[in-house]
Formats: C-alpha cells, structure tokens, sequence
C-alpha cells in the first residue's frame, strides 16, 4: 500500500501543531464555539449527544495492521475500548475529551492516519472498491486514483469552504461495491475502444431528504487529466450551489435545477480554461504513487487449494464461511477474506480494542499486513492464500468474528441513530438488532440469500436508507419512533432509489413487516432472483398487501 | 478603521490603509487619492474619477462575478473581496481567478470576516492584503502563513507542489 514519504508526513505533522494550537485557544476562551466549530469539523471532531466523537480517516479503506493497531490503542486509551467504522469507510470514536484530541491527532500522524477534512464543508475522503488489487474484474487500481485525489484535495486552499460536504467515490470494476451513483462524484474506470485508460464522471448523486442518482456529465475522461476535471467540478460547484439553505447547498440540488447537460457544459467550459499540465499530475509521480500498490510477493499456487476443500468437508461453519465471505482473487491461490461486523445482536461496524489487535495479527500473518474497510461497514483481508483461509476463519471465531453474513439479510447498514446521534428522530440500532436477530440462523439467511437492509434514524440518510433493497428510515410522530419502508433501492452497479411501502410503522412492527416481505420473495421468487430482482419484477403490491393486510 | 496587513515576500507587515472604502451613499472625500468602491458604483463613476486620477479599488460581493470586472482590470489598483462569512467560500475561487486567469497584477484584499485561520488558505489563493476581523497581529499571520512546509497542489501563489518538489529530488528534474 501506499507509503507516506518525508512530505506526507510533514504535512501531517503540521496539520496536527496547527489543531494542537487551535484547540489551546478554545479551551483558553480566545475562540468562540462559533469560530472554532469549522476548525474541529475539518479535523473530524463533532459533538455529540452525550461527547465529542473523532472521526478519523481511513484513506480509500486501507488500513496497515500497524494502523488498526494503533486504532486498538486510541480505542483503549481515549475511548470506552472500541470503534465504529462508518458507511464512509472510516472510524468514529464516540467518547473523546476535547483536552485529548491534539494528542490523538499526534498518535495518529505517527502512522500515516489523520482526521483531515473528515466532516465539515469540504472533499471528505475518497472512497474505493474495498476488493481494489485483488480483484480480477478491475479495470486499473482505483488506489492510485484515490491516493490522487487524497492529496489533490488535502488542504486545498480553494475548495476548503465550500457551499456543503463533498463526496468522491472511486471504482474499476463492473460490479460497483462504493455507491458511486450516490456520491457527489462518482467515478467508473474505463477503457475506450482504443484502450486508453479514462474515467466515467457521473456527478450529483446523494442521499440525505432529497435523493439523486448520478449523472454521467462524461463518457471518457482521459485519466491523466482526472485532478484538473476535478478542479473545474469542483470550481463550478464552488462558485455556483446555493449557500442560502444548507438542506439546498449539495451539488446534486445545483446539478438538479441547471440539467446535467448544463452543469456539464459550464465544467467543461471551466477545464477548457485551466492549465492542466500544473493541475495533473505527471506520469512519473503516477508511477510512484502506483509502484506501492504493486509490491506484494504473491506465491505461485494452484488455484484450487485440497487443505481447504478438506477443512470445509469436516466443517460445516468453514463451509458456510467460504460460501459467503470469501470472495475471488485474481492471484490463483489467493482469496479476499471478508470479515463481518455484523454479527446479530451487535452493533452494526462496532469493533472493539481486542478485535483491532487480532485482526492486525491475522493480517500480519496471513494477508501482507492489510486490511481493507467496506462502504458497509465490514472489514476486508484482501489477500489470504486459500490455504490459510481455515486458520483466518477459527482465529475470526475466536474473536467472535466468524458471522458468515455478507450481503445476507442481517448484514445491515444502520447509523448511530439516536443512541448517539443529535440529529437522529429515531433508534437506528436496536431496529437493526432485532432484524439481524430473525436471520441468525445462518440457514435461513442463506436460503433468503442477498437482501441489503439500510437503516437511518434520519432523513439525513447516514444509513443510506434510499439505496437498501430493504430501506428503514426513522421518523418522529409527536414524540414517538416510527419508520418508514422502502423498496428495491440499491446502491450497486443497477442503483436506484427505493419506493416507499405505505405508512410509516412503530418500532415494533418494523422486523415482523421484514419478516412479511421476506416471505413474499420466497413465495414470489423465480430461481436464480435475489429479493431486488423478485420485487422489480413483480412490484410493490404484493409486498404493500403482505404488510398492511390488517389494516385492509 | 480595519487594520490591514499585507503580505511583504516572507513577511506580513501591518500598513495604514492608503485607500478609503466608499459605502454607495457616501460621498467621496475631495480631494480622494484612493477609493474602494462596489461594483455598481465602480461601473457608474469609475470612468470619471480615473479621469481625475484617482486610483480605485472594486470590492466584489460572493455573487458578483470577477469576469464582469476582465475588462477593466487593467485600470483597477485593488480588488476587495468580501467574506460576510468566513464559511462563504466563493472569494477563494475568485481570487484564484483574478491571479491565474486575467494575470491581475495589483493587490487583492480580503474584507468582511477575515479570520487568521483561513489565512493560508487565502494567500494561497492569491489574496496578499487582509483586513482581520478577529483581533489578530500581523505575527500571528505570519505564523498562520508559515505554518505547513509542504503543500500539496499547484495554485495562486506559485509555491511548488508536493508532485514537483519529489521529482526535482528524485533527479528526474536534473536530467531534463
């Protein structure tokens, strides 16, 4: 992965004296709330209900194991002993002291970690396919585009103020694990018919009270000017989104009211102006960024491993694991070990102290020292041989870490909700637990199979409530938790919005009515169709009958 | 009367201000060596007092765009852009314009909330005089400018960007 030279690591040491500072003059009174609240938010440092909460970067998803192992220590030392990886891909510590902060910023500098532009009106970090250098399907390594575009907008003097919060997502694969199509700005590696390597630039998608798809302003964007286009995107918007109503300021509500076609027109009449050759960056610093993604030894094995296929027929729970956690590598031999967050009756993308610390061992012993962070809320081991998939697995089991559930029904997205949120209407948590707890029995969830459910205790959508096969989103009716049902919303390669169900339904109504539609798609399903393709086939009716049959 | 810094190669050096920023109903003081004026005042009675050898300086509001001032940057000693908050973001893009687009050579004053922690990111927009809005001393600014050794992107103020400074010390800048 990639490694921070002498000038990322000054830059990140400067950027931790420089909060250090500020910080010092909060807690002397010199800075009001008022002023020092954008100071901290660029530094991922938010107050919450009951603390502050820091959020820290996890580039791209990558971690190092000595990364995550410092995050184990900051868990310990600062927080109550644990984290929570987010739908960004990166980790919330909900119980931080502001006194401790500075400390924590220096920590983390120590390895290449940061909370730079985590929150605030800014380009927060980029995201990528968690399965990036290990999966055959890719197009090119989305990581170097990524560490790219980290250090293009790291403290870039123009876009640090901007009208709202900036999204990248960056993938190369058909199959699209970042939600591309609901980020500000989504970008698709591609070839042209020529094989020149280029971007598909889909811009204004989100979430949040009004939900976009992305649209493509270009078919083909020669990679090499990727920052500069970027730079015009990001100048329009800049000059141009709204900055009177903060529920109005995204740029999907500026690309929304001028057409995609014009917002086009406006950046590329922009990129047409700017000097691109002192914006991109030139092939040789591409080169270096891409040669430290490309040192791992991968041994020469046969792609089919007998120690494991022997291990899977005397376990079943090995099996299942395989089945559903492991996915292809493109090194034969190899697998990407997917480590679930989600085992039923936790908190979604909680991890603890403990688990950080084994995980980095497994990781150090059987996957290069790598760990990767998924947009829901999952961990990665992007390259184990298969022949040491059975010893991952029991050291996962130990850990409490073997749940073999992704994509499954109880592998839900869900955001801090009202335990600890200060924007939240409603519990997100407790919904999500009840859910998982009706598919924890893995032989259910298997024969259900893929059903992505999403849940926000907000219309801020944190939970990405619009994009779940199954979307719940809390609201507030005179003081009580209700929650509203959405249909056929995915995030993926086929992305669309969810349909709403019918009437919002009390907190205890919400798992039963999933278990209803859960057995509509048995009932309805043709072979081969995942709930997403059942419901778009036959439509809401069915579904919408199964819930509100009572109140017929 | 704002204080007003300007920045003077590494140094920033507080400076009486020779220009006197004219509200629209406000007559201008006579004789006037220097004046800012807003935009609908500069296009109505920029002509005649640059006639009369008056230097002028425009003061730009978020929404008023620097490509309706192109033409006559040329006749402009000073272009103000207001900040009426320091989270409006929009002068940024503005100032890197007037720098990097029309070449505008003369000074580009931040106005309105100008706070020192926004500083380098407003010298690095091109912006070289500031009018504090928090109480600050010209040695804070300083500091604030000073503050990152290394920066990553190319922009206004020319410093060398983080790609270049590596291949510059990788040799391949020795062997062009």
């Amino acid at each position: 992965m990639y490694r921070y030279d002498a000038i990322d690591a000054a830059i990140l040491a400067d950027r931790a004296a420089e909060f250090r500072d500020q910080v010092s003059r909060r807690l002397s009174g010199e800075l009001s709330e008022d002023q020092f609240k954008p100071l901290r938010l660029m530094n991922g440092l938010y107050l919450q209900l009951h603390a502050y909460m820091l959020r820290v970067a996890i580039p791209y998803g990558t971690l190092s194991a000595d990364q995550l192992r410092r995050l184990a220590l900051i868990a310990r030392r600062f927080d109550k002993g644990f984290g929570h990886f987010t739908t960004r891909t990166n980790i919330q510590f909900n119980w931080i002291k502001l006194k401790d902060a500075p400390d924590i910023l220096d920590s983390l500098a120590e390895v290449g970690l940061h909370a730079i532009q985590t929150s605030g009106n800014c380009i927060r970090n980029t995201t990528a396919d968690p399965y990036a250098g290990a999966t055959a399907e890719e197009i090119d390594d989305p990581r170097v585009w990524s560490e790219a575009i980290r250090q293009w907008s790291t403290l870039h003097p123009e876009f640090t103020y901007l009208p709202r919060k900036f999204k990248i997502a960056v993938t190369a694969a058909a199959k699209d694990r970042t939600a591309a199509k609901v980020h500000d700005i989504g970008l698709k590696l591609r070839r042209s018919r020529d094989g020149e390597l280029g971007f598909e630039v889909m811009v204004g998608g989100g979430m949040g009270r009004t939900p976009y798809l992305g649209q493509t302003i270009r078919e083909h964007l020669p990679a090499r000017h990727l920052l500069s286009y970027l730079t015009a995107i990001l100048r329009t918007y800049n000059r141009l989104g709204r900055r009177d109503n903060i529920y109005k300021a995204r740029i999907k509500i500026l690309v929304a009211s001028l057409g995609a076609e014009a917002f086009g027109r406006e950046v590329e009449a922009e990129w047409a102006e700017l000097d691109h050759a002192r914006i991109d960056l030139p092939d040789l610093e591409l080169a270096r960024i891409r040669a430290d993604f490309n040192d791992l030894p991968f041994e020469a094995l046969a792609p089919v491993s007998p120690a494991l296929n022997a291990a899977k027929a005397a376990d079943p729970s090995l099996a299942r694991f395989v089945r559903n956690n492991v996915a292809a590598h493109k090194v034969a031999g190899y697998g990407i070990v997917n480590i679930s967050l989600k085992t039923p009756g936790d908190v979604p993308g909680d991890c603890n102290a403990d688990q950080m610390d084994a995980i980095a061992a497994l990781a150090d012993a059987y996957g290069f020292g790598e760990i990767r962070v998924t947009h829901a809320q999952n961990l990665v081991l992007p390259h184990v041989k298969l022949d040491d998939v059975a010893a991952v697995h029991a050291g996962l089991k130990e850990i409490g870490l073997a749940t073999a559930n992704i994509d499954l029904a109880s592998d839900i997205i869900a955001c801090p909700g009202l335990d600890f949120c200060a924007l939240a209407n409603a519990r997100a948590i407790p919904i999500a637990q009840a859910i998982a707890a009706r598919f924890a029995d893995p032989v259910t969830a298997e024969a259900v199979g893929e059903l992505k459910i999403k849940i926000s205790g907000c219309i801020n959508a944190c939970g990405h409530h619009h994009v779940g096969h199954i979307g719940i989103l809390g609201v507030d009716k005179k003081g009580e938790e209700f929650y509203q049902l959405t249909l056929g919303g995915s995030g993926a390669e086929d992305a669309s919005l969810g349909d709403v169900l019918g009437p919002a339904l009390s907190a205890d109504r919400v798992a039963p009515s999933v278990d209803q539609l859960v057995d509509v798609y048995l009932r309805e399903r043709s072979p081969g169709e995942r709930f997403l393709d059942t419901y778009r086939r036959v439509g809401l009716t069915p579904f919408k009958a199964a819930v509100y049959a009572e109140a017929v | 009367m704002p204080k007003l810094f300007k920045v003077e190669g590494d140094q920033v050096v507080e400076h009486d201000d020779p220009f006197v920023a004219l509200a629209d109903d406000e007559a201008a003081p006579s004789p006037s060596d220097a004046v800012i004026l807003s935009f609908a005042r500069f296009q109505t009675e920029g002509e005649l007092l640059l006639s009369q050898g008056v230097k002028i300086g425009v003061r730009l509001e978020p929404d008023e765009r620097v490509e309706g001032l192109a033409y006559d940057l040329a006749r402009v000693a000073l272009v103000a852009l207001a900040f009426p908050k320091f989270r409006d973001g929009r002068a940024y893009s503005a100032a890197s314009l007037l720098r990097e687009r029309y070449g505008f050579a003369g000074e580009v004053r931040a106005v309105g909330d100008v706070l020192r922690d926004q500083a380098l990111l407003m010298l690095r927009c091109g912006f070289d005089a500031f009018e504090p809005a928090d109480g600050s001393t010209a040695d804070d600014w300083a500091h604030a400018l000073h503050r990152f050794r290394y920066v990553y992107q190319a922009a206004a103020d020319r410093r060398t960007p983080a790609f270049v400074a590596r291949a510059l010390a990788s040799g391949a800048g020795s062997a062009a």
